[in-house]
């Protein structure tokens, strides 16, 4: 008889001895940490552990921070030279590096992202924004908005949960690089990573007030959205509350970029390379657990290879490691909060009831935390729930098409156009695909690659403006024309 | 069935059975392997992984300078390899020249090593530049000393201008000589096939030919046994599994040095044929260097330290 085996991976858990977490945390204003009030606390979702309390910015905190700013970029940001803002910048990147493991973990810890993640994609990256808008800030004038761009003063940042790191990198570094200074509030169920940088921002000897940083929620996030001494505003987060601060800010000098929601479609032709497309399609919508705006969470296949890929899906998906975020071999991490849980399970249930089927990959889930095993609708129309909504969770909605143009006319009937995905061995049929696709990001033969020097944002609902490259340093600058 | 139902030995059917697998993405298969090697394996799944690994290294001496001295030490510590371990399994087999088949079976057999195959590289090893009589002969000296299984060369001339019926026939004919004597590794140099489009398509013509095992390299050429190259080998046998129900064995060989390398490709196997394959009956490591590193890395997650080399023997 054959010998059962199995080659079970034993816990590799990542130490968590290299952070220091705080019982209760304030406010980084004007250089220095100052005491908050109003605490609430802030959990891991792994394990629903309470980390640490975080404090909800009131008017005071908030005026505190935007006088700080403003001091710090009439009195010395916007006075120093761009080649003495890149060092400041240099400094940060080559410091976030050094305690890149740190971060890590506590991304991890404060997220619920597995640390395979948060150590080799969140941090990396995150430093990456910060290299390269270091060698922007003394080359301005190259930019392509004329010979002297100036910087808008000061910017008022929001960002979201999902990556909170990495989120607060796009946000900053191009602003400080364009010669900002910024007030910048993380979400409310993942303030840790933000306030750890606050501390590299003392490390690396910041000039007090450039970067301020208050924790809270959307009372928060309100009074800096309508503070009038913010001039320019950049939220990443859902299209409900973008749509809020467009209207907030619309009678207002303030500039405003956001980058919203989205419902991509990952579309497979019949000639793709098989696995890597079903590679491709895993990492599209359970990265992250799927809590990411770009991701891949509209499958659209050829109807000839439907019964194939779905097949390879699912033997693919029976690998999926969930648990633990902090043991290496994690792929699928916790569901950031029970709030987030609950409206994932909900729409789910929409697309039961609306009668698509639905597989979830056979996996434990622990006791304690917030957790949904991967999951894919099979059956899905475009006149379903699912299919049209962000549900922001592992689950994935897979419809069919029969014709290139039956593809791309799916793809684009929809509110959002952040990003897409194609895949096709024919380099003809990608470049026609990508031209028709109305979105803002189109990956080819790939999904989910980020790099600084790439714009992100995109099409209708999905947003204004975009981030990284030259057209996000653009929107942290004023060009002569605008004067 | 012939061929198991996918071709009939035609040239025309042989093309439209290659023309009908998907392609490759090179990008996307790099960073699958990649993501597969950043698994972490510790404590007991690292302790079977080294015995397991064991039981699947084809311990090899391939060189011009072998003698029945180097093939008979060779065999020695094959059967077991730490002479102050019992617990250590035997290795899968030993794989060496033809003409040292018949050493190696009849020293194996004298050291109480039954278990422990003999495999004959053959077909004109490494180049298989050779006239089919040749490569026939050759297979058949192997078999006749004792061979119970023929690591065999395709063609890659004939593979790279296309005359994949001529690669194919090769192998047919190869395997009518093996029968139920020897089973037959398939070695396709992905060295000199260079595209994984090329190794997927190589990997299933050579499963329809009637190939036991498909094997990466000679050990001669570099790269070798690339962890993508491994990984798209792989997919072809899980794929094949699922057209024709028959599991096809992969070989891995050359490069493969450390006992991280070898934990590397058992994780492969694992996730992407699957845990069926984690035997030594259906994956091999062709290799010299590495048992040597997996026996230290064994007596040091038993004493906690790494022993010098003079621990481990020098054969």
């Amino acid at each position: 008889m054959e010998e059962k085996l199995s080659f079970e991976y034993a816990p590799a858990p990542e130490s968590r001895a290299v952070v220091s977490i705080k019982p209760k945390y304030g406010h980084f204003i004007a250089g220095k940490f100052v005491a908050g009030s109003k605490h609430f606390p802030t959990i891991n979702p792994a394990t629903e552990e309470v980390l640490s309390q975080i404090s909800c910015a009131g008017k005071a905190e908030v005026d505190a921070a935007v006088k700080a700013a403003r001091k710090a970029y009439t009195t010395t940001w916007s006075k120093m030279s761009g080649k003495e803002r890149g060092k400041y910048l240099f400094r940060i990147a080559r410091i976030m590096q050094e305690r890149a493991r740190e971060f890590a973990v506590l991304e991890t810890l404060d997220n619920g992202k597995p640390i395979r993640e948060s150590r080799d994609v969140d941090v990396p990256l995150a430093a990456a924004h910060f290299f390269y808008h270091a060698g922007w800030a003394d080359k301005l004038e190259y930019a392509g908005l004329g010979t002297t761009p100036k910087a808008h003063g000061v910017a008022g940042q929001i960002i979201p949960w999902n990556f909170p790191l990495l989120m607060l990198a796009w946000k900053v570094a191009p602003a400080l690089a364009a010669g900002n200074t910024v007030v910048l509030k993380p979400a409310e169920t993942t303030s840790l990573t933000a306030l750890l940088f606050a501390e590299v921002c003392q490390q690396a000897e910041l000039p007090a007030g450039v970067v301020n940083i208050v924790t809270g929620d959307g009372t928060t996030g309100a009074l800096i959205v309508n503070h009038p001494g913010i001039d320019k505003i950049a939220f990443t987060g859902s299209t409900e509350v973008g749509k809020i601060i467009a209207r907030a800010v619309a009678p207002t000098h303030k500039s405003v970029t956001l980058e919203l929601g989205g419902k991509a479609a990952n579309i497979v032709f019949d000639d793709a390379a098989i696995d890597e497309a079903v590679e491709g399609i895993v990492n599209g919508i359970f990265f992250n657990q799927g809590h990411v705006c770009c991701a891949g969470s509209r499958l659209l296949l050829q109807e000839s290879i439907e019964e194939e890929v779905l097949e390879k899906l699912k033997v693919r998906m029976a690998k999926i490691r969930v648990g633990d975020p902090m043991d290496k071999n994690t792929d699928v991490g916790a569901i950031n909060s029970k709030e987030q849980l609950l409206k994932i399970a909900e729409l789910s249930a929409s697309g039961d009831s609306e009668g698509a089927q639905r597989w979830s990959a056979p996996c434990d889930l622990p006791s304690k935390g917030f957790w949904f095993a991967p999951t894919i609708f099979t059956g899905v129309t475009q006149a379903h729930r699912i299919a049209r909504e962000e549900i922001f969770g592992p689950v994935l909605s897979v419809l069919t098409f029969r014709t290139p143009q039956e593809a791309i006319d799916k793809a684009n009937n929809t509110p959002f156009g952040l990003s897409a995905g194609v895949w096709s061995e024919k380099g003809s049929k990608v470049l026609w695909a990508s031209q028709q696709l109305r979105a803002g990001v189109i990956w080819a033969n790939t999904f989910n690659k980020f790099d600084p020097t790439s714009p992100f944002g995109g099409y209708k609902e999905s947003g204004w403006g975009r981030e990284g490259g030259r057209h996000g340093l653009s929107a942290y600058l004023k060009g002569v024309s605008h004067e | 069935m012939i061929f198991y139902g996918l071709v009939d030995g035609s040239d025309a059917s042989l093309k439209k059975y290659l023309a009908s697998l998907s392609g490759v993405d090179q990008v996307g298969a790099d960073a699958r392997a990649a993501m597969l090697a950043t698994r972490s394996i510790k404590a007991a799944s690292k302790r079977w992984a080294i015995d397991t690994a064991i039981t699947m290294v084809d311990l090899t001496t391939l060189e011009g300078a072998d003698t029945s001295g180097k093939v008979k030490a060779l065999c020695t510590k094959a059967v077991r390899p730490d002479p102050t371990d019992s617990t250590v399994p035997s290795v899968g087999a030993v794989c060496v020249y033809n003409d040292m088949v018949g050493i190696a079976r009849t020293h194996l057999d004298l050291i109480g090593g039954q278990h422990v195959g003999v495999a004959a590289v053959s077909t004109a090893f490494p180049s298989g530049r050779a006239s089919m009589a040749v490569k026939l002969q050759d297979t058949q000296d192997a078999i006749d000393a004792g061979a119970s299984e023929i690591d065999m060369v395709i063609d890659r001339g004939a593979f790279l201008s296309g005359r994949y019926i001529d690669v194919f026939n090769e192998i047919v004919a190869i395997r009518e000589i093996c029968g139920s004597k020897a089973h037959l590794k398939v070695i396709f140099e992905t060295g000199e096939l260079v595209t994984y489009d090329n190794v997927r398509k190589v990997s299933f013509l050579a499963m329809a030919a009637g190939a036991d095992f498909i094997k990466t390299s000679t050990g001669k050429v570099a790269p070798a046994a690339t962890a993508p190259v491994v990984l798209v080998m792989l997919e072809a046998v899980r794929d094949f599994y699922a057209m024709t129900q028959v599991r096809i064995g992969v070989k891995p060989a050359g490069g493969i040095r450390n006992t991280k390398d070898a934990i590397k490709q058992l994780v492969l196997v694992n996730e992407t044929a699957g845990p069926e394959w984690l035997t030594p009956t259906l994956f091999r490591i062709g290799a010299s260097a590495l048992l040597n590193d997996l026996l230290m890395q064994r007596m040091k997650m038993d004493d906690g330290y790494y022993a010098s080399p003079q621990y481990v023997t020098i054969d």
